[in-house]
C-alpha cells in the first residue's frame, strides 16, 4: 500500500508538465492583451468573474465543459492506441446530425423501449466514420490523418447540405433544422440554468474509458499498440483488428458528444454548431495526458476558458477567439515538454544541479 | 459556348491559384519528410497581414511582403518545433492552425472594432499580358489575371527544378527518403528540413496573400476556409509532382467556378456535393492508387541519429 503523501507526489509531478504549458500559454495570452493595452490582471480577472463569478455562470462553465469531454476522451483513446485520428470534429457533427434527424422526424424513437437502439444508431454514425478511416488506414495504407481531415470536410458539407435541404426547418428562413421533440431533450438538471444532464454522462463514460484503458485487458492491448506496435503483433495480439476497434470507440464517443450537444443546450441543428470541438479536444486531451479521468479538469479549464471569454468580449469588448490563442499555445507547450529535446535539457539543468 | 468555358476557366484558374500555391509549398514540405498540415494556419495569418500592411501602406506589394514574412514566421515556429524540439509533427500542426484561427481573429477585432467594420484593402488588380491574352479561349484565361497568378503559373516549373535539377533538391528528397543515410553521408538532416518548411512556408504566405489582397479585398475571420486541407489533398491527389498538382488545383478550381455556373442555370445537383467531391477524390485516389503514388518513406518521422 502506497502512502498517500507518495501518490500525491506522483500525481503532481504527472501535472507537472500540462500544469507548466497552460501556465505557460497563459503567459503568452497575458503578453498579447497588454500589447492590446489591456492590464493582464483586468483581463484574467474578468475571465474569472466571467466563468466562475455565479451560479449561472458557472453552469455555463459546466456547460461548455461537456463536449470537449467527449471529444477530448475520443482523442486521448485513439492517440492512445497510436492513431492520429483528427476526425473527432466529423465525429461529432455526424452524431449531431444523427440525434436531430430522429429528434425532428421520428421522435417516437426516442421512447424508453427504443432508447438504448436510438444511442446505438448515433454511437454507429461516429463509429462508421471512424471505422472507415481504420479500413483506409490498415487495409490501403491510407494515413488517418489524411482520411479523417477530408472526413470532416465531407461530414461538414453533407450538414450543410441537410440544413438547407431535407432537414431545414419547416418556416424555410434560416439553414437550421426544426426543434427536436420534447422527449428527444434531455433532462434539465439544475433549475434556472442550462445545465443538462449530459455532464453526468459526461463523467461515466470518462470512468468507463478509465476502467476499459487501464483495468481491462483490451485497453491494456490498444496501449501495447499505441506504444510498439510491432511487440504487440509478436505478442500475438491482432493489431488490425484493434486499431479499426479503437477508431470505432474514438468515432462513437466523439458522436455521443455532438448528439448530447444538441439534444441538451441547442435543441437544434445548424452549420456552426461546432466552434471547432473536435479540434479543440486534441488540446483537451493532450492536457490531460492523454488520460480519461486527467482530461476532465482539462476539459473542464477550458470550458471555463470559453465561458470567461465571452466575459472579456462584453465587458472588455476584447474578442473571444482569445480562448483560441490561448488553447493553441497550450497544445504547442504541451507538444514542446513531451519532446525528448525538452527531457534532455531538464536532465541536463537537473544534473548540474 | 467558348464565352462560357472562357469564363469558366477564367475563374478557375483564379479560383486555383491559392490551392497550386498551396500545395506547392506542401509538396516541398513533406519531400523533405515533415507533414505540415498547419497550411491553413500559415495561410491565415499571412491573409491577415497581407490586408492590414497593404491597407497601411496603400501598396499591395509590400502587404504581399508582410503576408510572405508572417508566414515564414509561423514556418520556422513549425519548424523550430517540429524539426529543431523534434516534437509530433501533426498534434504541432493542429496547434498552430487553433492558435492562428485565434491570434488573427482578437487582432482582427482589436485593430478594426468587434463589428467588422467593412475593410476594402488595396490589392492587385487584372494585369493582361499583351499578345497572349489574345490567344484563343485560353488566351483571356489563362493572361488577363492578376500578378499572383503570373507568379504562381512561374512556381510550377520552378518548383519542379528545385526538387528535381539542383542539389538542394536532390538533397531534400533523400532527407525525405532515408534521413540516415544523408545523414551519413555527412548533410545536416535536421538544417535541410528546416530549409524546406520555410521554403513551403513562404508559398503559403504567397497562398494567403493572394486570398486577402487578390481575391476578397478583404480580410475575414476563418476566410481560409478549408483551403489548406484542399491543398493537403492536392498533393497526395497529384502524387506529390508539381505538374500534377498545377492541374489537380485547377480541376479543384473549375469543379468550384462551376458549382457557380449550376447556380446560375438553375440545376437542382446541391452545390455541397460539389465541395464534397475533391475530399471524397482525394481518399479514393490516395486508397486506390496508392502504387502509383509513393508518400516519402520518411514522412511524418522524425530523424534522430541512433546511439
Amino acid at each position: 500500500m502506497r502512502r498517500p503523501t507518495e501518490i500525491l507526489r506522483q500525481m503532481a509531478l504527472w501535472f507537472l508538465p500540462a500544469m507548466l504549458a497552460f501556465v505557460s500559454a497563459s503567459g503568452f495570452g497575458a503578453l498579447l492583451v497588454s500589447g492590446f493595452g489591456y492590464s493582464p490582471l483586468l483581463v484574467f480577472s474578468t475571465l474569472w468573474e466571467g466563468a466562475f463569478g455565479d451560479a449561472y455562470r458557472f453552469s455555463e462553465t459546466l456547460l461548455k465543459t461537456v463536449p470537449l469531454v467527449f471529444t477530448g476522451l475520443a482523442v486521448a483513446l485513439s492517440f492512445r492506441t497510436g492513431i492520429w485520428n483528427i476526425g473527432a470534429e466529423g465525429q461529432f457533427l455526424a452524431g449531431a446530425l444523427i440525434v436531430t434527424v430522429f429528434g425532428v422526424k421520428a421522435a417516437n424513437l426516442f421512447a424508453p423501449i427504443f432508447f438504448l437502439l436510438t444511442t446505438i444508431d448515433i454511437f454507429l454514425s461516429g463509429a462508421l466514420l471512424g471505422i472507415l478511416a481504420g479500413w483506409l488506414r490498415e487495409k490501403h495504407g491510407v494515413s488517418e490523418v489524411i482520411s479523417t481531415i477530408m472526413l470532416n470536410m465531407i461530414v461538414l458539407q453533407f450538414l450543410g447540405y441537410a440544413v438547407h435541404g431535407p432537414l431545414q426547418e419547416a418556416a424555410r428562413t434560416y439553414p437550421q433544422s426544426d426543434r427536436l421533440a420534447e422527449v428527444a431533450r434531455l433532462s434539465q438538471l439544475w433549475p434556472g440554468t442550462r445545465l443538462h444532464s449530459g455532464v453526468i454522462i459526461a463523467v461515466l463514460l470518462a470512468i468507463v474509458l478509465w476502467l476499459v484503458l487501464f483495468r481491462l485487458p483490451f485497453g491494456f492491448r490498444l496501449r501495447v499498440i499505441g506504444q510498439n506496435p510491432h511487440a504487440a503483433r509478436f505478442a500475438g495480439i491482432n493489431v488490425s483488428r484493434h486499431i479499426i476497434a479503437a477508431f470505432a470507440l474514438s468515432g462513437g464517443l466523439a458522436a455521443i458528444g455532438g448528439a448530447i450537444e444538441v439534444a441538451g443546450v441547442t435543441g437544434r441543428l445548424y452549420e456552426n454548431i461546432s466552434p471547432g470541438y473536435g479540434f479543440t479536444g486534441i488540446a483537451v486531451a493532450m492536457l490531460g495526458r492523454l488520460h480519461p479521468l486527467g482530461l476532465l479538469p482539462a476539459a473542464f479549464l477550458f470550458g471555463a476558458l470559453e465561458s470567461g471569454a465571452r466575459a472579456l468580449q462584453r465587458n472588455l469588448g476584447l474578442s473571444s477567439v482569445l480562448a483560441e490563442v490561448i488553447q493553441g499555445m497550450t497544445i504547442l507547450f504541451v507538444v514542446l515538454f513531451e519532446t525528448r529535446w525538452f527531457r534532455e535539457l531538464l536532465n541536463k539543468r537537473l544534473n548540474v544541479k | 459556348m467558348m464565352e462560357i468555358f472562357t469564363s469558366l476557366l477564367t475563374s478557375g484558374i483564379s479560383l486555383a491559384t491559392p490551392l497550386l500555391l498551396a500545395a506547392l509549398g506542401e509538396i516541398i514540405i513533406e519531400k523533405s519528410g515533415i507533414i505540415n498540415i498547419a497550411l491553413e494556419g500559415m495561410m491565415l495569418v499571412a491573409a491577415f497581414f497581407a490586408m492590414y500592411v497593404a491597407l497601411i501602406s496603400g501598396s499591395p506589394i509590400l502587404g504581399l511582403v508582410a503576408g510572405v514574412f508572417s508566414a515564414l514566421l509561423s514556418a520556422a515556429i513549425f519548424a523550430l518545433f517540429c524539426v529543431g524540439a523534434q516534437a509530433d509533427q501533426i498534434i504541432t500542426g493542429a496547434g498552430l492552425n487553433i492558435f492562428a484561427l485565434g491570434l488573427t481573429g482578437v487582432l482582427l477585432r482589436r485593430i478594426f472594432g468587434l463589428t467588422g467594420a467593412t475593410i476594402t484593402a488595396p490589392t492587385f488588380t487584372i494585369l493582361p499580358v499583351p499578345f497572349l491574352q489574345k490567344l484563343p479561349i485560353i488566351g483571356p484565361a489563362l493572361f488577363t489575371q492578376n500578378a499572383l497568378v503570373y507568379l504562381a503559373l512561374l512556381l510550377i516549373p520552378i518548383t519542379w527544378l528545385l526538387l528535381t535539377r539542383t542539389r538542394l533538391g536532390l538533397h531534400l528528397r533523400a532527407v525525405g527518403e532515408n534521413p540516415a543515410a544523408v545523414d551519413a553521408a555527412g548533410l545536416p538532416v535536421q538544417r535541410l528540413r528546416f530549409a524546406a518548411v520555410l521554403i513551403g512556408g513562404s508559398y503559403c504566405g504567397l497562398a494567403g496573400a493572394y486570398l486577402s489582397i487578390a481575391q476578397a479585398n478583404t480580410f475575414i475571420e476563418g476566410m481560409t476556409a478549408g483551403r489548406g486541407f484542399i491543398a493537403l489533398a492536392i498533393v497526395i491527389f497529384a502524387g506529390w509532382r508539381p505538374f500534377a498538382a498545377a492541374a489537380v488545383a485547377l480541376l479543384f478550381g473549375v469543379a468550384s467556378a462551376l458549382q457557380f455556373q449550376f447556380q446560375a442555370f438553375g440545376l437542382k445537383v446541391p452545390y455541397q456535393f460539389f465541395l464534397m467531391l475533391p475530399y471524397i477524390l482525394t481518399i479514393v485516389v490516395a486508397a486506390f492508387f496508392r502504387h502509383r503514388i509513393q508518400a516519402p518513406a520518411a514522412m511524418a518521422k522524425s530523424y534522430f541519429r541512433e546511439g
